[in-house]
This record gives structure tokens, sequence and C-alpha cells, in this order.
């Protein structure tokens, strides 16, 4: 028989972040409270023709500096080097041995799973467009297919094409920690992460893990991403003001600007926490998840799969909305999301809602698309923390439809009890996680 | 809560064997191959030149009239996902908005979906025409793409490749308003698909859930990617119905193709009180890793499947004794094949002898996320008519393999069957499966 829920609490013990606005939790947490945006010309490669040129991208990062073995994950595509620097943190502050076959931490690597939300290695473009090139009739529109493998053949890179697979990040990690107990990666879009936290705290109600090492990791700045991107509008293309370009719920919002990164937190049953004397800084309350089942381009007009994931979570966290102090929004700055987003949140928090206090960090670090989520939960662990709610920056012109206390431009000092994080992926992918300060 | 009890009401498949279960169980029981020369592609310069390709189909057939449009943005991955949950949503006598909208017999709130999926590679033809517009003295010019090439792709291209689209066609078709989610574990994909859906409904989250995998390999990038990684064999070119060898002693490599296994879970409760015909109960499931610094390949002694095994036997309160049938991974790849069999016989000890073990995919090829969800499938379908087809291409088996690989049909009662899969990565799951019983 499939375990039922044992209703185990579970509880965070861990948390690491490689993005844009550093490579550790503190330097990542003060850049934003300072209200610094990680958004510049794209440098991983020549976008200066795109219709947009600009993204939020980890900079001046090396695996190195993390791990004793860098080797292991020199092929690992850049989601992958991301994930390994922000699981070393998230280890190392929950008192878990990496690189190790004999940890001297006393937890049995069966009982330690992984859930990520992770998305694709990018592809070697020289290879994938050059064999396009080179097999191409453009008079004709046939592909000679012996001309395209022999480019193809020949550029492409076993272990770099491996590394393209989505599953890979997962892999570095169970590498890196030896974790064996469940081990798993979804891919529900800028969903995805707070899926993957989502996934793993049920894990460990039910028993199946003690600790799961969960998160997201993604890059998607590589020209087939900002192509699609691009072409689906759904970036901002204000080129000439690239920090100002992630203005979540102004009138003048254009667009996400994407970033990339990882963020992992390292959850665990509050029995095993208490075992080993690991410090709490936070417990997870509630997950809930639905489908717009609307349209693939489109999020439901009324915000249906929204309302329905936040109220799911609320249930599953045993509180009402009143319990709930702070919203970190999706928020990515366009049109569609910003506005139903709203509409969805009225709908939830009812006569609270202007009450209530929501803001969107990708104002100040860009869409991190598959790892958006945990990096986002993470400052709502550090808000709980620290009293104070991160900014929405940019925040200069409000759109008059949203009316919403969005904390425009300056963090606010508050006490966090209650933290909602909410995630809404392309094709109608609805995921929240809620945080609350630990209590015995 | 109170103990939920997941079972199977119903079952869909695509495979190279055909476009229905049914089909795909009929070509397995006559041990037929869907292993031929590829023709979606000219391969002939490919190491591999064969595949596991499916039958010619109108993705109309399978779509509300009101969703047609909706099929331009379908890759083939979608497609396979979409005709195997008509199939499946159909065998369950469920009535969704797509079976009749007017007669709707679900909750679509209550209904979940949980689809392994790969990583849906484009089609390098589609891009042709724009990267044959970004060229400067014939080679790719990255300034002239983002400038002229961007603006010959067409603008919900991006939508097609997400590896979510899968589930949300499908949801959409089905109007599937509950948890939703895509598992990316490649070749093991479908199997913890199943699993986790299992879990949604087990934990009270949904009363039905959709669960499986699809995916298209038939692509030369995907294809091109398996021969330089070298899991492809290169020495059957001339013998496909031969080429794909699990656990043989001239085993050489595998051979990929298209499929999709879809399931439709349901809460015990649900489907007795609604008169379903219940298929199977789905009693265990269980998660691990290899690993291994040869990522590409599972750790030699399949360690990371012996873990899994041995919770989904744990999870389900049973002893190797107990299992009647094991499906395997069995990918033809020698050095997994082997790694794997060792992890099996650790899990299941003395049994190995005993125990009937039938890989598929010398049948069936690797089709990648779509494994699990096929196995699963074809697992129910062993149990509903007490028969376990022959294992095709293991003349001999490899030395160090000492599992019990069915030589001839059996005709048998299965009560409980177990269905293994693992990934490069090394991500590793296992299923097993109850036939019903009150």
């Amino acid at each position: 028989m499939i375990q039922d829920v044992k209703k185990e609490r579970v509880v965070i013990t861990g948390m690491g972040i490689v993005c844009p606005l550093g490579h550790d939790i503190e330097t990542m947490w003060q850049a934003l409270l300072a209200g610094k945006s990680g958004v510049a010309k794209t440098t991983i490669f020549d976008a200066s023709t795109f219709p947009t040129t600009f993204s939020a991208e980890v900079k001046n990062y090396d695996v190195a500096k993390f791990v004793k073995n860098p080797g292991l994950h020199k092929n690992g595509n850049r989601g992958s080097k991301f994930a390994v620097g922000a699981t070393v943190q998230a280890c190392r502050q929950a008192g878990i041995n990496v690189e190790t076959d004999n940890p001297a931490d006393g937890i049995d690597r069966k009982r330690i799973g992984i859930y990520l939300g992770a998305g694709e290695g990018a592809a070697n473009h020289e290879a994938f467009f050059g064999a396009i090139a080179a097999g191409w009739d453009n008079q004709t529109n046939v592909m000679d297919w012996t001309k395209w493998t022999d480019v193809a053949a020949v550029q492409m890179r076993a272990m770099h094409e491996l590394e393209q697979e989505a599953n890979m990040p997962a892999a570095h990690l169970s590498m890196l920690t030896g974790a064996r107990g469940p081990i798993r990666s979804c891919l529900t879009a800028c969903a995805a992460s707070t899926q993957a936290i989502g996934e793993a705290t049920m894990t460990i109600r039910r028993g199946d893990a003690d600790i799961m090492i969960a998160g997201g990791a993604h890059s998607m700045i590589h020209p087939l991403g900002q192509t699609g991107f691009n072409r689906l509008t759904a970036l901002s293309k204000r080129n000439d003001s690239p920090q100002t370009a992630s203005r979540p719920f102004t009138a003048s919002r254009d667009g996400f600007v994407l970033g990339e990164g990882a963020a992992i937190v390292i959850l665990e049953s509050l029995t095993s926490a208490k075992k080993r004397g690991a410090k709490i800084l936070a417990e997870i309350i509630g997950y809930g998840s639905s489908s717009d089942a609307f349209r693939v381009t489109d999020m439901h007009e009324e915000g249906r799969g929204a309302i329905q994931a936040m109220e799911a979570a609320i249930a599953d966290a045993c509180i009402t909305y009143k319990d709930v102090n702070y919203v970190n929004a999706h928020g990515t700055s366009t049109a569609e999301n910003d506005s139903i987003e709203t509409k969805a949140i009225k709908a939830v928090f009812k006569e609270r809602a202007k009450q209530i206090v929501v803001s969107s960090i990708k104002s100040s670090m860009g869409h991190l698309i598959g790892a958006a989520g945990g990096a986002e939960l993470i400052t709502c662990v550090l808000a709980i923390r620290d009293g104070i709610v991160p900014a929405t920056i940019n925040y200069n012109d409000p759109d008059p439809e949203l009316d919403l206390d969005y904390v425009p431009n300056t963090p606010r000092k508050m006490q966090v009890d209650v933290a909602m994080k909410e995630s809404f992926g392309f094709g109608g992918q609805n995921n929240v996680v809620i945080v609350k300060k630990y209590q015995d | 809560m109170g103990r939920t009890r997941v079972v199977i009401t119903g079952i869909g498949a695509v495979s190279p064997l055909g476009l229905t279960a049914g089909r795909t169980w009929e070509g397995l029981c006559a041990g037929k191959s869907g292993i031929k020369r590829i023709t979606k592609f000219d391969p002939a310069k490919f190491t591999c030149q064969l595949a596991g390709e499916v039958e010619e189909y109108k993705i109309q057939q399978y779509v509300p009239k009101s969703f047609r449009k909706a099929t331009k943005m379908m890759s083939k991955d979608i497609e396979l996902a979409v005709i195997a949950a008509d199939e499946a949503v159909r065998d369950s006598s469920l009535i969704t908005k797509a079976i009749d909208e007017q007669k709707i017999n679900v909750n679509p709130q209550r209904m979940a979906i949980n689809l392994g999926a790969g990583l849906i590679s484009c089609d390098p033809c589609e891009l042709a025409p724009a990267v044959a517009k970004s060229l400067t003295d014939g080679k790719f010019d990255i300034k002239k793409w983002g400038k002229e090439g961007i603006e010959l792709v067409t603008p919900l291209w991006l939508l097609k490749y997400l590896p979510n689209m899968l589930a949300c066609h499908v949801g959409i078709i089905h109007d599937i308003q509950g948890p939703s989610n895509t598992i990316t574990c490649a070749e093991v994909s479908g199997h913890i698909a199943i699993a986790e859906a299992a879990e949604v409904i087990a934990r009270g989250n949904s009363d039905i859930a959709l669960a499986g995998g699809a995916e298209s390999k038939v692509n030369p990038v995907l294809i091109m990617r398996q021969c330089l990684i070298k899991r492809t064999t290169n020495q059957h070119n001339d013998d496909a119905e031969g080429a794909c060898r699990p656990f043989d002693s001239d085993a050489s490599g595998s051979i990929f193709g298209d499929g999709s296994g879809i399931v439709v879970l349901e809460n015990l409760d649900n489907a007795t009180k609604r008169g379903a015909k219940i298929y199977a109960e789905i009693v265990g499931t269980g998660q691990s890793a290899c690993i291994n610094p040869a990522y590409e390949h599972i750790e030699p002694d399949g360690y990371g499947l012996t873990i899994a095994i041995e919770k989904a036997m744990a999870q389900a309160n049973i002893s190797p004794k107990d299992i009647d049938l094991i499906i395997p991974h069995g990918t033809g790849i020698p050095q997994d094949d082997l790694a794997e069999a060792k992890g099996i016989e650790a899990a299941i000890g003395e049994e190995t002898k005993r125990i009937p073990v039938w890989p598929t995919k010398s049948m069936l090829s690797n089709t990648g996320a779509a494994c699990g969800g096929l196995d699963v499938v074809a697992a129910v379908l062993a149990m509903r008519d007490g028969i376990i087809p022959a294992a095709k291409n293991c003349v001999k088996k490899a030395v160090g393999c000492n599992l019990n690989i069915v030589k001839e049909t059996i005709k048998t009662n299965i009560r409980y069957a177990l269905c293994c899969g693992y990934t490069y990565g090394g991500q590793t799951a296992a299923v097993i499966l109850k036939k019903f019983e009150n």
C-alpha cells in the first residue's frame, strides 16, 4: 500500500544560493535589501542584436571555490555547477558532509533524498546551428542529413550532450552528497522549484526520507532560450535601461528579465533536526498545486488555478488566509501575470487583500525560471529571520488597476510569521508553498 | 486520514508495435520487434541507423473539435502523450470534458496529472530557414540570427519544446485542474511519475490521476547524442530485428524509439463507487540513485536499483517470494544490463533463479521517458491475461547475469509484478503492482 501521510513536521535547516545578486545567502540578501539589481548587458553570448540585449547573469562563478573535486563537475551545465555551489553551502549550514564516502555526520544516506526543479543544459550552439547550416538547402527546403551528420558527429561532444539532459543537476548532487534516498527532478516551467520543494516536503511528511535537498537550478540565458522567450514577447525590451527593466506591478512593465542560478534548501523532519541538534531556520507548513487547464499560451483570466493552488496550500497548512503576513509574488513584470496574480490575491485574501504585504524580488534578481521559486522561498525565510520584507524595486509608476501593497522600492521592517511563496508557470502550472517562523 | 488504496482503472499506449495498448500487447505476445531502419531522416551516416518509430496517425482524431487548432503547437512528444491519454481515459470509462462535455462524471479539481517527459529536442528543419537567413560567408552568425533569423522562428516555437507541455495539453483536453507535475529524470521518468501520482492520491490531493510518460527519441539530435555517448549499437544496421539484445551475450547497445504509456490511477473508493473495472493495485514504490563518477552508466553493482526495489517491497509488505514477474529496464547496453542484473539479484536473493524476468526493449525499443509507462501497461496486461511472453533476442545470457530471463511464453497467475528502471545520471525507481483483490 502506498503510504499515507504521517504528518511529520518539516523544517528548513540549511540554505544555499548562487544567483545574479551573489554566490552566498548573506551577499544576496544584503544586495536585495539595498535595492540592487543583478541585471546588465548579456555577456554569455552575443545578444547585441536580439530584441532584448540584457539579462541577469551569475557572474564570476567558479565551482572550484566550493568543492575539493571540481573535476567531477567540470562538464556540468551552468545549472549543475550553480546547484553544486548552492548545495555545498546549504549542507554546510545543516551539518551534512559532502564529498566523502565516510560521512561523519551520522546521517544514513538512504534517508537523504533530492528534489530539484531543474532545466536543460545549453546546446553547443556552434555545432547545433553549424550542422543545420551545412545540411539545409534553402532553395529546395530540404535537409541533406549526410551533410548535417558530417558536422554534427564531429562538433557535438558526448559529455556536453549528456549534460544537456534535465536530470543532470540532480545527478551531480547525488555524487556530491552521496544521497541514496528518493531522487527526483521536475520541470514545470517557472513553477518547477516551488513544486520540487513542495513535493520534497511531502516526501518527508510521509516518512520516505528524513532529509531532502530541494530547490532549483536553471539557466536559459542561451541563444535558443532567449529566442523562444523573445518570440513569445515575454521579455522586457528596455534595452536602454536594463536595471529598471524588471518592474513588476507598474503601469509601464513590458516583460520579464531572464535570469539564472540555483537555490537549495535542506528540508528535514523535525524529529531528525532535533535529534541532530540542527539549527532550525523555519518550518514549511503548506503546499498546494494545481493546473489552469485553460490555454497553453495564457493564464486563466480570473486566476482560477492560482486561487486553487493558494487555497490548497492554506488548507494544507491548517491556517486561514488571515494568518498570512507576507506574499512573495511570482511577479514577473509581464502584463498578464501581474494583473492576474493581483486578482488571485484579492480573491484569496478577500477583505484583507489591501493589508497583505506583497513583493516581487524578480525586480532585483530577474526571473530564474526553474530556479526562481527556490530563490524566492529563501528570501521568505530571511524575511522571517530578520523581520524585514524585501522591496519591489523600480516601482515608480503604479498601475492604477493593480492596487495592492507591493512594498515599493524600500524594504519594510515588519514581523513576518507566515509567508507564502507562489509560482506560476507557462502552461498553467501553479505551485504554492507556505513557510512559518519555527516554534517548538 | 484513512488508508487510501490506489488502483489502475485505465491504460493507454503508443509504441512501435501499435497505436494502442491492445496492439502493443499483441505484438509483445507475438514476439514482434518494432525496430526498423529510421525513416524520419536519412540515417546513412549515423553509427546506429535503427529506431522504433510509431506508425502514421492523424492527431486530429484524438482531440475534441474545440482543441484542434492547438494541434499545431504539438511536438511529436506531446502528440504521443495525447493519444495514449485519450485511450487510457476511454478505457477507464471516466467521462471527461474531451469524451462528452454533457455527461462529465469527474470533478476536474480532483483530477491530477503527472507525466514523465524528455527534454524535447527541436526539429532542425523547423529552424533551418531561420538559420539560413543568419549566415555570413556560409557560417552561422549570431548577430544576424538575433536581428533577422529570429523573425522566422514561429512565435509560439518555445511552447512546443517545454517538457511540461505534455501534461498541459492533456490537462486542457481533459480539463484536469488538480496537481500537475512533469518528471524529467530521463529514462526513469515514467516510473517516477506513476509513483508520485499514486502518492498524490494517497495523501488525498486528488481522487484520479493520469500518470506515465511519453517521448519521441527519433530525432536526429537525440539519436546523435546517444550515438556519441556510445549507448547505441552500431553492429546491427542490417539486422533490425536482432539489434536490441537485453541481457544477451551478444548485446552491443540500445535502440531508441518513440512511445507513450499512460495509466489512469484512482482512489479505490472512487473506483468502487462508480463500478469501474480495476486492473491492478499499486502497492509499493521505491526510489534511490546509483552513484558513479562515470555517470553515463550506472554503478557496476547496481546498488541504487537494489535500494529502490527493497524500498518498494517493504512498502508493499512483500518478500521476493511473492513476486511473479519482473520487467527490468534492460536496455541492451552490456555494462548497464550487467549492473542492473546484479542490482536486481541483490534485492531478490535466492528467488533470482525463479522469478521470470521479461525485458521489453528488444521489441519496444528504448523510449526514454515513456519506458516506465509502457512497462507498467505491459505488466497490467500480463496480469490480466496470465501470460508472460517470451523475451526476444536473449539467446545466450551474458556472463554474470543470473536473472531468469523468460525463454518461452509462460501461462501463470501473476499476483505481484515489479517494474524497475534507472537512467544515466543515476536515478532509479521500482513500482510494484498487485492483481486486484477486494
